[in-house]
């Protein structure tokens, strides 16, 4: 149990960083918009991205 | 496709290759004006590449390139931003642009030497969207603080909340004699150590409003969570100094936390329409077209002095208060006065700034800029209204006002008295007092009931953005209406025509589209809506006569649409108002050389729903008024039509705020719906208002909800919800002070311990939540057939 001297410390340390990160990152501007990062993930403009030989053969438009 | 605008816009769209838009896209876009004068446009443009006009709001970046932030009109959801990316990052010169879908706002980067300002603002234009800089004023800069403060206040109670509760577990469980002391301790001590930034950081707005109430003498519930929240801490502290009792940091920050989520949510819905700063600039033009002696030159719109002249064409929008010194038009005036038809102007009259010209170009003689323009007026009217609005008696807080202090009063008295009789006892039997009263319930009462009232209000197209509407709209015994573009449509529409002659009904229809098919005037888009393009006949030697209506040549015949008087002066009848059908409409006269040919009855026809909600209105017993600035005929028709007895028509801004205001005095409860901006005041002054989804920025900001579906019917079911929205306050502050009532006797007799007062507590507050939860269904909605 002597463990938690040690433990518990830690926890609050890591807590603190944690802190430290939002509030960089509120600060910076990352948490303006909560509203489009949602979407983007749904845009299929990734096409460069996928290496050559993994890519499926082209359907049409509408069969997706 | 609706229009050319959409047309221009999928086309380009699709050469892009960004036909993604088309499939993400959640809402309708809006639908861009005609992207015609793209010439007068690429001046206007031009201007924003000038040094002196960049220096306000353009930054030179280290390696040469330059950034701004500008403010873009026109994105309705997630999709338009993606565009707006890729399309303008596709653009050579374009190093960097991020859109921002909450405040619609772009930072641009881009190299001067490959493109201009001016070219990024066109291919926005292109795609259908305006873009205008961005000027922030002091208060968007308070507004952004604000939130990004309350996120930082959310942060640290949520992430230290997660910890506490974490070591709280240890403590629960091994209560007793499974952990040992000096670990109990040891964790205290922890849990002291994350509960400090909870207190002292998180909940800093909860004391300050507490403190700023003490010194107002006006106790709100403010004072007893902070008592509460400042109690619980101080007497942890105390029993971890003291390694007795118990400890409640677990209790503390997790109501912080749950606290500073409502606050944080009401923030943002506060926020999502409050864009005040640059609604009004919107209004107003960025360019002018000056005359001097040398000619016309393009110059800001904010440069114009009095006595300048200036050149304004149709379709453009009027920069300042001044007067016609050459030409005639008619000036669409329905920004201001909400009236939809253009007024007829001559010289020698004044026109107003933000209004615009329709129909020929005029030459102005400025007279009034700035503050002392009639916009600036309305928005001082604006502020007047915002001080003398009524303040709305919150129930909450009158109960949390007596309820504060009879605590107060009965844990002072049960201290004094367990302090002569058992003074090693008296500390920890107040404790429990304060404990078991604690306002947790009482003051989650309102707070949960409201919030889940205005989820489910949200997600069914009424935003509100004010924290009394769902009290007040409960309380509403007036519901007072503006006319134009809230219970109508706003626009004109073909309503009947009657011909009287042998031609039929779709001919003489297809003339006056043709007739009308180049002008911009309301009247003349009533008939654009209704004709397919291919059925536009060619017409020659089209003459607009200003307030009269239009003549033209088609198929070598000579044609007349307009006023009756004006149409028939060249056949052998002379026809006027008195021969039209009746007065229910507004009636037009189309005419050959020889005879008349046809009617044409124009109305602005009422909403689909209007009528079956003000039928529902009066069934639940409410007061409907219909306030409006337009005196004409049609006036009395709609009250006719939806059964609204109490009409007031013809008011300017300025009466109908007094209207208002008297209706107020005499104790009536109301509620205003309203759209433009003659209704901005209206909005402000009134106890609670209601601006349609179309209504302009401003008037959206000023009202205290916005109906974003534009479905009237939404109306009388918030009003229900409303109601029972109070009802479930109502039973939770009741079994609040129930629950009171039972502990408190119990802990001042010293029969609860602090441990079982907390479980007490916990307890009646998720009651209070499940109760309120409730309100998450709108109930039976009454449907529209």
């Amino acid at each position: 149990m002597a463990i938690i001297y040690l433990l518990i410390p830690i926890a609050i340390i890591l807590a603190s960083v944690a802190i430290w990160g939002f509030f960089w990152s509120v600060n910076a501007g990352q948490l303006d918009d909560l509203e489009s990062p949602a979407h983007s993930i749904l845009y299929d403009d990734d096409e460069h991205l996928i290496p050559d030989d993994a890519k499926q053969p082209k359907t049409t438009d509408k069969s997706e | 496709m609706c229009c050319p605008g959409c047309q221009a816009v999928a086309q380009v769209i699709a050469d892009g290759g960004l036909e993604n838009y088309y499939k993400h896209r959640t809402s309708e876009a809006a639908s861009p004006d005609a992207l015609s004068a793209t010439e007068q446009l690429r001046a206007e443009y031009a201007l924003y590449d000038h040094q002196s006009v960049q220096q306000h709001f353009v930054a030179e970046q280290a390696d040469g390139s330059k950034q701004a932030t500008l403010v873009i009109e026109g994105i309705t959801c997630a999709a338009c931003v993606w565009l707006l990316e890729h399309h303008l990052s596709s653009l050579k010169g374009v190093i960097q642009a991020n859109v921002n879908l909450t405040n619609h706002r772009a930072r641009i980067q881009w190299d001067e030497q490959h493109i201009k300002l001016s070219d990024i603002f066109i291919a926005m234009h292109n795609i259908g969207y305006q873009g205008h800089p961005y000027h922030p004023d002091k208060e968007e800069q308070l507004l952004e603080q604000e939130t990004k403060r309350a996120m930082r206040r959310l942060g640290i109670a949520g992430v230290f909340t997660m910890q506490i509760m974490m070591l709280a577990v240890a403590l629960y469980t091994g209560a007793g004699d499974s952990l040992d002391a000096n670990y109990e301790h040891f964790i205290r001590w922890a849990s002291l150590v994350l509960a400090t930034p909870v207190v002292v950081y998180a909940s800093k707005p909860f004391f300050q409003a507490a403190l700023r109430d003490l010194r107002t003498r006006h106790l709100t519930m403010d004072v007893p969570v902070s008592i509460a929240i400042g109690g619980a801490y101080l007497a942890s502290i105390w029993a971890t100094l003291t390694a007795s009792g118990e400890v409640y940091y677990d209790s503390v920050s997790m109501f912080t936390f749950f606290l500073l989520i409502g606050r944080f949510l009401e923030m943002k819905a506060r926020h999502r329409t409050g864009k005040a700063g640059n609604a009004l600039l919107n209004l107003l033009p960025a360019s002018a077209l000056l005359c001097t002696d040398e000619g016309e030159t393009i110059v800001a719109a904010n440069e114009l002095q009095q006595g300048d002249q200036i050149l304004v064409k149709p379709g453009h929008t009027i920069p300042a208060d001044a007067v016609i010194i050459q030409g005639s038009s008619s000036i669409d005036e329905s920004a201001l006065t909400g009236e939809y038809l253009p007024l007829t102007k001559r010289e020698g009259d004044n026109v107003v700034g933000g209004t615009i010209n329709v129909e020929n170009p005029i030459r102005l003689e400025v007279t009034q800029v700035g503050a002392s323009s009639q916009l600036s007026a309305i928005v001082r009217l604006l502020e007047r209204a915002h001080d003398e609005k009524p303040k709305v008696a919150r129930l909450a807080d009158k109960v949390s006002g007596y309820f504060v202090i009879a605590v107060l009063i009965i844990a002072a008295s049960v201290g004094l008295f367990w302090w002569q009789t058992e003074p090693e006892n008296a500390f920890w039997i107040t404790l429990s007092v304060l404990v078991v009263t604690c306002p947790c319930a009482l003051s989650l009462a309102t707070p949960t009931a409201l919030t889940a009232a205005t989820g489910t209000l949200r997600q069914h197209g009424l935003l509100i953005t004010r924290g009394h509407v769902l009290e007040s709209l409960a309380k509403a015994t007036h519901i007072v209406f503006d006319k134009t573009g809230t219970l109508t449509e706003g626009n004109l529409s073909l309503q009947e025509s009657k011909t009287l002659s042998h031609l039929s009904a779709q001919q003489c229809i297809e003339i006056a589209a043709s007739l009308e098919a180049h002008s911009e005037h309301p009247i003349a888009r009533a008939f654009h809506k209704i004709t397919a393009p291919r059925s536009i006949l060619a017409a020659q030697q089209l003459t607009n006569h200003v307030g009269l209506g239009l003549e033209g040549i088609i198929d070598g015949q000579r044609f007349f649409i307009g006023k009756p008087q004006f149409a028939s002066q060249h056949c052998g009848q002379h026809l006027d108002f008195s021969d039209a059908p009746d007065n229910r409409c507004q009636w037009l006269l189309l005419a050959d050389e020889t005879q008349p040919l046809a009617w044409f009855g124009l109305t602005d026809p009422a909403r689909k729903q209007a009528a079956q909600m003000i039928g529902q209105l009066n069934q639940m017993g409410l007061e409907v008024q219909m306030l409006t600035g337009d005196s004409s005929a049609a006036v009395g028709h709609i009250a006719q039509q939806l059964q609204i007895d109490s009409v007031i028509s013809g008011v300017s801004p300025a009466e109908k705020l007094q209207h208002i205001q008297q209706l107020q005095a005499n104790g009536a409860q109301l509620l205003m719906v309203g759209d433009g901006i003659n209704d901005i005041p209206v909005l402000a002054g009134a106890q609670t208002s209601i601006a349609m989804g179309s209504a302009t920025d401003l008037a959206k900001t000023n009202a205290d909800a916005v109906l974003i579906s534009a479905e009237l019917m939404r109306l009388p079911q918030a009003l229900k919800l409303a109601k029972r929205t109070r009802a479930n306050i109502r039973q939770n502050l009741s079994w609040a002070l129930f629950y009171n009532l039972i502990a408190l006797p119990l802990a001042a007799a010293g029969m609860i311990a602090p441990w079982m007062a907390a479980i007490g507590m916990s307890v009646s507050s998720l009651v209070v939540v499940g109760n309120a939860l409730r309100l998450t269904k709108l109930g039976r909605p009454d449907r529209v057939e």
